[in-house]
């Protein structure tokens, strides 16, 4: 029973233009253009940078800030190059609609996938190099020298020459009317002196004060509160509610079906809102799925596990054959649960429609998917919507374009009350029940040795939940029903270079049964990632141990052909200080993984006394190509680790009756301060001209297979199936 | 009509005395650094001071809370002064999305009113607000920071 959600094809078209999860679409960027536009700051050199006449520099970013630094870290890139004096930056966001009236020359705005630097850089960069050259020759006419003789450093042009200097804020008009370069030459990363220094983020003042506004603090004039409730079983529907049960209590301006699975109350407050949203009697029509639950889910992946038909993800040499003459098999099966994101903001979106138009503030990591999503809901064309971005109380991917979603829900109940702004705000309970799910996922591993225990095959199949073939069919189809993401880590490098495989085995098959429950599947942080880092780092211990190696030499051996995989796992090798003794009780693991184009590794010190396992120390090691700012991409690396080890101990989205089980934090626990480990970050930059990795999530993945596979060396339990709370284990 | 004390403050609210402090605190009074996440005390996006003592306001019927002394993020700061809490958390850098932080904030500054000179055991057992952004190493770090400040 597979759920497919309804894709209107207005939405389905603008989405997919958007990009978005974890494929880049090759959307070509509009020439920069100084054209005249409205509501953004003025005076503009090109499209990425305004500097004002009292010289602050105001920087063009679409990519979304969720807490990753992402804005921070572009800003640093463009001022960078335009050699800005960085105490004058600030950012502003263009809107979707400003963004296709201009024929989008700031490119996608989707912010997954670990994107937002390492696929904006060259041409923001390019943006402040333009900018730069653009007051330089303004600069040049006014003094009438040549502009080659002319320096610029930090705000300020000067001519050696003539003793004469000015500043950007007083040629910027001028330079804003001069042609804008195209392509210029970037500076080497060895010269910078913004880029690559750890900046501090944009707004922490503000959000240290409270004064931060996230989409759930927005208040507009006039504006109503909304609540939302869909059938808890997905795909099933409203049958029928008894709205005057409700419509008299105090505050309640409407009880309304939504689109044809939802009821949502509006009233004056958000807690009138939900306390008339509880006592409303809804009566569901469960449909086709209400009996499906983790059990008949897992059955259902167990099946694919030995399935004839599945789609090639990698594959080299004959794995027949080489399993067919082994003089030693090993064979695991693991497997990986329903996650939610569960981020501290809610879902939540504010849509104010007339006929006239239809306007949406919202918390989003895809303004342009948004965009997509208030057209196809209003009905009404891209020259009557406007969407305005709102600081994210995280992401995760949670907040990327899902058909049908909270901005959707957002506006055909704003539809309802022409010209009243009304705020949609889910329950954390909503939240819990209705989350674009990372996917579940069985493994099972063959691996074949010849008589001298050298590794001469590995299959490894895959069963389970395809994501893009829910929220991106398209790419699938394009693919011949094959979801490359599902590879992530694992990827052959000709079908998905980003994420590509790193061991060198001669015989090699790694396949993807594709098994789609009707759980709607979602981007995650780090998402495939987790599960194959998990199935691949625990099982190549399971190999080693099985062939008597050392964990570490065996996969040395396999990595030669990857020298950057490989120094990623020896530096945390060498910082752990594998193969040396550790403290009594103390155990170690290893775990490394080439995600996002960035090369990460980790290393793990637990102890387990009792059912209690403490991880004690994590060594991560990260090779994003360049850093941009090592102090966010620090932060980056240890808050994964509470993301991912939340997850591995004690995170499911148990299925039954064809519902989510889990309500709230109290049954979907995340880690407290009292359990996060030492995290020690190495960043290993290696520079060079190839592609730049992400880093907000290759991380997380290595975190989980470290620790488990020093759990094993603890105790010499193998597990295999997550998380750990089911093995009554206990994050200490 | 229930009175709250809020940041020195007096606030005569017209609700039903059932509504969780937190909802009161961000809809009739409009102060919204106090954030919802869960509205089971789990996660500590709402903590305010009552009386100095740091609670979860989503639990807390607002009755439960008049004629007390309530301080929300928003009244830390004096004349636009950072707290010591709340300079460690710029000077460290801590915020990451800052959803949970103003929560954060409050339960540490709570702590160190008790305990000025936390040990991390002491960190530990007294913070327990949820961060899915993963800043605990900083958070404790600034901690530290500002009780040596």
């Amino acid at each position: 029973m597979n759920y497919v959600p309804k894709i209107d094809r207005r939405s389905f078209l603008v989405a997919t233009a958007a990009a978005g999860g974890g494929l880049a679409l090759g959307i070509p960027l509009a020439p920069q253009s100084a054209s005249a536009q409205t509501g953004l700051a003025t005076p503009e050199l090109g499209v990425w940078v305004v500097v004002k006449p009292d010289e602050t520099v105001v920087v063009r970013v679409v990519r979304h800030e969720m807490g990753q630094g992402t804005i921070t870290g572009l800003a640093q890139l463009v001022a960078e190059e335009l050699e800005a004096d960085w105490s004058k930056v600030t950012i502003e966001h263009p809107t979707p609609g400003e963004s296709v009236k201009r024929k989008r020359p700031w490119g996608a705005y989707s912010t997954g996938g670990s994107r937002g630097i390492r696929e904006s850089h060259e041409y923001m960069r390019q943006g402040g190099a333009a900018a730069r050259l653009m007051l330089i020759q303004a600069a040049a006419n006014e003094w009438k020298v040549p502009a080659g003789e002319i320096t610029a450093d930090k705000g300020v042009l000067t001519h050696k020459a003539s003793n004469r200097s000015t500043t950007y804020g007083k040629v910027a008009e001028a330079a804003s009317k001069l042609p804008v370069p195209e392509k210029p030459a970037l500076k080497d990363p060895k010269d910078w002196k913004i880029a690559g220094k750890p900046m501090k983020r944009f707004n922490a003042v503000d959000k240290v004060m409270g004064r931060q506004v996230y989409g759930a603090d927005l208040t507009l004039p006039g504006m109503l509160n909304a609540t939302i409730k869909d059938c808890p079983v997905f795909g099933g529907k409203v049958k029928s509610f008894e709205a005057a049960k409700v419509a008299g209590m105090k505050g309640v301006k409407k009880v309304l079906q939504v689109g044809e699975s939802a009821v949502a109350v509006v009233a004056d407050t958000w807690w009138q809102a939900k306390v008339a949203l509880d006592a409303l009697p809804i009566v569901w029509d469960e449909g086709p799925n209400a009996k499906v639950s983790s059990a008949s889910i897992a059955e259902m992946l167990k099946a694919g596990l030995d399935a004839e038909q599945a789609f090639v993800g990698n594959e080299n040499g004959d794995i027949k054959a080489a399993l067919a003459s082994a003089a030693k098999k090993v064979e695991a099966v693991y497997s990986y649960p329903y996650q939610n994101h569960a981020p501290m903001e809610p879902m939540n979106a504010t849509a104010r429609y007339t006929p006239d138009k239809c306007e949406l503030w919202a918390p989003t990591q895809d303004a342009e998917g948004s965009f997509a999503a208030v057209l196809a809901a209003s009905g009404l064309p891209a020259d009557k919507c406007e969407v305005y971005q709102m600081d994210l109380g995280g992401g995760f991917g949670r907040r990327g374009a899902y058909p049908g979603d909270f901005v959707h829900q957002a506006v055909l109940i704003s539809k309802e009350m022409p010209g009243t702004p009304v705020k949609l705000l889910w329950s954390r309970e909503e939240d819990m029940a209705h989350g674009r799910y990372h996917p579940v996922m069985m493994a099972k591993m063959v691996g074949a040795f010849d008589k001298d225990n050298n590794l001469t095959g590995l299959h490894m199949r895959l069963s389970g939940q395809s994501i893009l073939a829910a929220v991106r069919p398209q790419v699938v189809e394009q693919q011949k029903g094959r979801d490359p993401l599902v590879f992530q880590g694992l990827a052959s490098q000709a079908m998905l270079a980003e994420h590509s495989f790193s061991y060198t085995i001669p015989n090699l098959l790694i396949d993807h049964a594709m098994r789609n429950p009707h759980v709607p599947p979602g981007f995650w942080r780090g998402v495939n990632i987790n599960q194959n880092a998990i199935f691949m780092e625990c099982f190549m211990d399971e190999l080693a141990q099985a062939a008597g190696q050392d964990e570490l030499e065996f996969r040395r051996k396999l990595l030669g052909n990857h020298p950057r995989n490989l120094a990623a796992l020896n530096a945390v090798a060498e910082k752990i200080g594998w193969g040396k003794p550790a403290e009594p009780g103390i155990h170690r693991g290893l775990a490394h993984l080439k995600a996002f184009n960035a090369y990460v590794a980790a290393a793990a010190e637990v102890s387990v006394t009792g059912d209690k396992l403490k991880v004690h120390r994590i060594v991560a090691a990260t090779d994003p190509t360049f850093a941009v700012n090592p102090a966010q991409i620090d932060r980056q690396v240890a808050g994964s680790f509470v993301y991912g080890l939340s997850a591995l101990y004690y995170q499911e989205c148990t299925i039954k009756d064809g519902r989510v089980v889990e309500t709230n934090f109290d049954t979907y626990d995340s880690m407290r301060i009292a359990q996060m480990p030492k995290v020690e970050s190495i960043l290993m930059p290696s520079g060079g001209s190839g592609p730049w990795g992400g880093v907000g999530e290759p991380t997380i993945c290595v975190a989980a297979p470290a620790v488990m596979n020093a759990y094993f060396k603890a105790t010499g339990k193998r597990i295999r199936s997550f998380p750990l709370k089911n093995h009554d284990i206990a994050m200490a | 009509m229930v009175a709250l004390t809020i940041n020195g403050q007096l606030h005569n609210v017209d609700v039903d005395p059932n509504t969780p402090l937190l909802w009161v605190i961000r809809e009739q009074v409009g102060l919204t650094g106090t954030k919802y996440g869960c509205g089971i005390a789990q996660c500590g996006a709402c903590t305010v001071h009552v009386d100095g003592v740091a609670m979860r306001s989503c639990a807390l019927p607002v009755s439960d809370a008049a004629g007390k002394k309530i301080t929300t993020i928003e009244g830390l700061a004096q004349n636009g002064k950072l707290t010591k809490v709340q300079q460690a958390w710029v000077d460290h850098d801590v915020p990451q999305c800052g959803y949970c932080q103003c929560g954060m904030i409050m339960a540490v500054s709570a702590l160190l009113a008790e305990k000025p000179k936390p040990t991390d055991k002491d960190i530990d057992d007294a913070i327990t607000n949820i961060c899915r952004c993963g800043t605990f190493q900083q958070v404790r770090e600034a901690i530290h920071m500002a009780a040596n400040a």
